[in-house]
């Protein structure tokens, strides 16, 4: 057993039982970071407030959201909106957020492809954001399923009944999923079950998992430089922190981390107060009728990418189409074949492969919106070729990229 | 500058992204109707001008509007209950007392001289199908029809109330009560007003036998309503998140340019009347918009400042750093 002496204050307490002082060093004063790095750099904790965020907002409408398929609607849209004090202002932040928190997913993610921050030891940073982005997705989908409007009922309905497989006619496997022939109180009760139990935890587990996954291989930097890490944190700690190639994660890293959080609330805080529409369609603001099948149905923005490579094909097709756009996306650090992990202005094809990607899911983005009629089909099956296309093109064009 | 130059470019994305989703794919999945400001252009002005006293004698007599309509302004009650007139007509038949308030005189005019032509239901009421409008066109009373109809609409003005007196919830009741429900009660200058039913406010029981017999009421009187409509015309609760602002008014405007056939009529409300019924649906949908406007306005200084002490936060840690 470890020896204990009578504390001289409460920290010296704390810090005989809990390590207080080495945890700090740890975890925030010696924990270094890249000096040379540019605001995307501060999206992780963009993400980790947006996270806190809908985890208040979410516990502040649990109190008074109802289940129930006779309740749901009005429970969020009378009791919660008119009803509760400042109800309507958890909602809007916990819809507003649930969106925004996929563009700076996406943002995050399109950064560590352009600088090549999922290559050389940084594989699993790589993997275990995927995994959150699939929990994220997980999370999006079930959530959207509470309100119980027209879009959450056959939303619902579309998304389940790709379980079936196409020709495989798996609609015993929709059916076990659903717990009914079509969305009903089952299907209800155990998307709120996920929703707001299961995928959390996930989600909690798999943010442990990321941050432990930048432990050993370190934060990239805009250059790909490789850093010696213990030589310039002995500079640093020598007093010359003007010409250390690192910095402290607190406070000089939060301190950067804070001003992109501070500039992003305010951005944020007007979506939530004057332009929330986008982040809650008009459409489930209709009860959910299982009769009345809604004009159009399309998924959030944030899905519609993936829903346009399933959609211009025939049924089997398209389902293979969309399971791989599903996971193709984790083998990114293995079909990547070059041995340069710097950004992708330096990285010949490469630099064309990063933005003809990013046009191309902004295309299938469009084109998964609007109606499959004409002209939108045609640009949408070349769009959804030209996703798949890109992807087997990788391994070739980046094995026979010069070193730098 | 090098970040600045990298937020320029995530920021056109984002915003191409936003603008290719929202803007232009609303755009090409739903027809884009301008409102004519409830100018009714294809009926014909008023050319006489009405004299208000001659207007009550035939709306009393000769026009025979109170065979059907109360007027409760005069002290004339419907002469049916709502359940029994849906019954005879389909519909309840509205009171007349805000009638001149709420809809165009224009509007009116047309509608005493041809329903089926001022309501837009030519395509279900015509010689082909047989059927004719439940209420009456009004072929004259002797003398000039065009004098008086513009009389009776000059008496229907007269008994109403001041645009400024008109409250959201009368429009409301006038124009669109008598088909559609608004089953959320709302909080008005803290007031609690009850749920609308078609047949009127749903008011609190004691008994529940009362309620139940109100509630069979309600249904009685819908089913009669769907018979006539096709189907129950729906729930407006939150019809001002559902469809907003802009369509609401250009559907009560022209119902037909939506919605080809639609059983729904058209209306005829004022501009003014619009206004209000929009209001009505903002007081019951979204309540709480005078409240978000000020917390959002203090949310925003208050983030402000956050910013600007982050900021100098940073160039305080990194001044070190360089």
């Amino acid at each position: 057993m470890a020896h204990f002496t009578k504390a001289t204050s409460l920290h010296d307490w704390l810090n005989q039982r809990l390590a207080v002082d080495t945890l700090r060093r740890v975890l925030a004063t010696e924990y270094w970071i890249p000096k040379n790095i540019n605001f995307l750099w501060a999206m992780g904790m963009v993400l980790a407030i947006t996270f806190g965020l809908l985890l208040i907002s979410g516990i502040f409408l649990l109190m008074y959201y109802q289940p129930n398929v006779n309740l749901a609607f009005d429970s969020v849209n009378y009791t919660i909106m008119q009803e509760v004090g400042y109800g309507w202002l958890w909602r809007h932040v916990h819809g507003v957020a649930a969106s925004v928190v996929f563009l700076i997913i996406y943002i995050h993610m399109f950064t560590g492809i352009y600088y090549g921050s999922y290559k050389k030891g940084r594989e699993m940073i790589w993997i275990s954001g995927m995994l959150l982005f699939v929990a994220f997705s997980a999370e999006a989908f079930s959530g959207y399923m509470l309100p119980w409007g027209q879009m959450s009922y056959w939303a619902g309905m579309v998304i389940t009944n790709l379980f079936a497989g196409g020709s495989l006619h798996a609609d015993g496997l929709v059916e076990w999923i659903r717990g009914d022939y079509v969305p009903g109180q089952a299907f209800l009760n155990r998307f709120f079950m996920l929703h707001v139990l299961l995928i959390p935890l996930a989600i909690l587990g798999l943010i442990g998992l990321h941050f432990g996954a930048l432990r050993i291989p370190h934060v990239n930097n805009q250059d790909g430089e490789e850093i010696d890490f213990e030589a310039e944190a002995a500079k640093y700690k020598a007093g010359d922190k003007a010409n250390s190639k690192v910095i402290a994660f607190v406070n000089d890293f939060m301190s950067k981390d804070m001003m992109v959080v501070g500039i992003y609330l305010i951005f944020f805080f007007y979506l939530v107060f004057y332009h929330y529409d986008f982040a809650m369609d008009p459409v489930n603001f209709d009860p959910a009728n299982g009769l009345k099948t809604p004009a159009h149905i399309y998924p959030e923005w944030y899905f519609l990418w993936s829903y346009e490579i399933l959609r211009p094909f025939s049924t089997d097709v398209g389902l293979i189409a969309f399971a791989f756009a599903q996971v193709i996306f984790f083998a990114l650090p293995f079909l990547d074949k070059s041995p340069n992990a710097v950004p992708a202005s330096r990285r010949g094809l490469f630099k064309y492969w990063f933005w003809a990607m990013l046009i191309d899911m902004i295309i299938l983005t469009a084109m998964g919106k609007v109606p499959p009629e004409g002209s939108f089909s045609t640009i949408g099956l070349y769009a959804a070729l030209t996703f798949i296309g890109l992807w087997i093109a990788l391994p070739f064009i980046t094995k026979f990229e010069k070193k730098v | 500058m090098k970040e600045l130059f990298i937020l320029a470019v995530v920021t056109f994305f984002t915003l191409l992204t936003y603008w290719l989703v929202e803007p232009f794919a609303h755009s090409q999945m739903h027809k884009h109707i301008e409102s004519e400001g409830f100018a009714y252009k294809d009926l014909p002005a008023l050319t006489k001008k009405g004299d208000a006293a001659r207007g009550k004698d035939l709306v009393m007599g000769a026009g025979a509007c109170a065979g059907c309509h109360g007027i409760k302004v005069e002290g004339m009650p419907a002469p049916m209950d709502p359940v029994t007139a849906a019954q005879s007509y389909g519909v309840n038949p509205p009171d007349l007392s805000n009638a001149g308030a709420v809809f165009d005189a224009k509007f009116l005019a047309a509608l005493i001289k041809n329903p089926a032509h001022a309501l837009m239901l030519e395509h279900k009421y015509n010689e082909k199908s047989g059927k004719s409008y439940p209420m009456p066109q009004f072929y004259g009373a002797g003398g000039d029809i065009d004098q008086e109809v513009a009389d009776m609409v000059a008496y229907l003005q007269s008994i109403a109330p001041k645009q400024e007196e008109l409250t959201p919830n009368e429009a409301f009741e006038t124009a669109c009560g008598r088909c559609h429900a608004i089953h959320y009660p709302y909080n008005l200058d803290g007031k609690i007003h009850p749920a609308w039913t078609q047949i009127g406010e749903k008011p609190t029981f004691k008994k529940k036998q009362d309620e139940l017999a109100f509630e069979q009421k309600v249904l009685d009187y819908q089913d009669s309503l769907t018979k006539y409509l096709g189907t129950l015309p729906p729930d407006l609760s939150m019809y001002i998140r559902s469809r907003g602002e802009h369509f609401i008014k250009t559907f009560v405007e022209d119902p037909q340019a939506y919605l080809k056939g639609t059983a729904m009529p058209r209306v005829g409300v004022n501009a003014e009347a619009a206004e209000k019924v929009i209001e009505h649906l903002e007081n019951v949908g979204d309540s709480k918009r005078h409240e978000r406007a000020s917390v959002g306005a203090n949310v925003m200084i208050y983030i402000i400042i956050f910013a600007i002490f982050a900021i100098l936060w940073k160039k305080e840690v990194w001044r070190d750093l360089h």
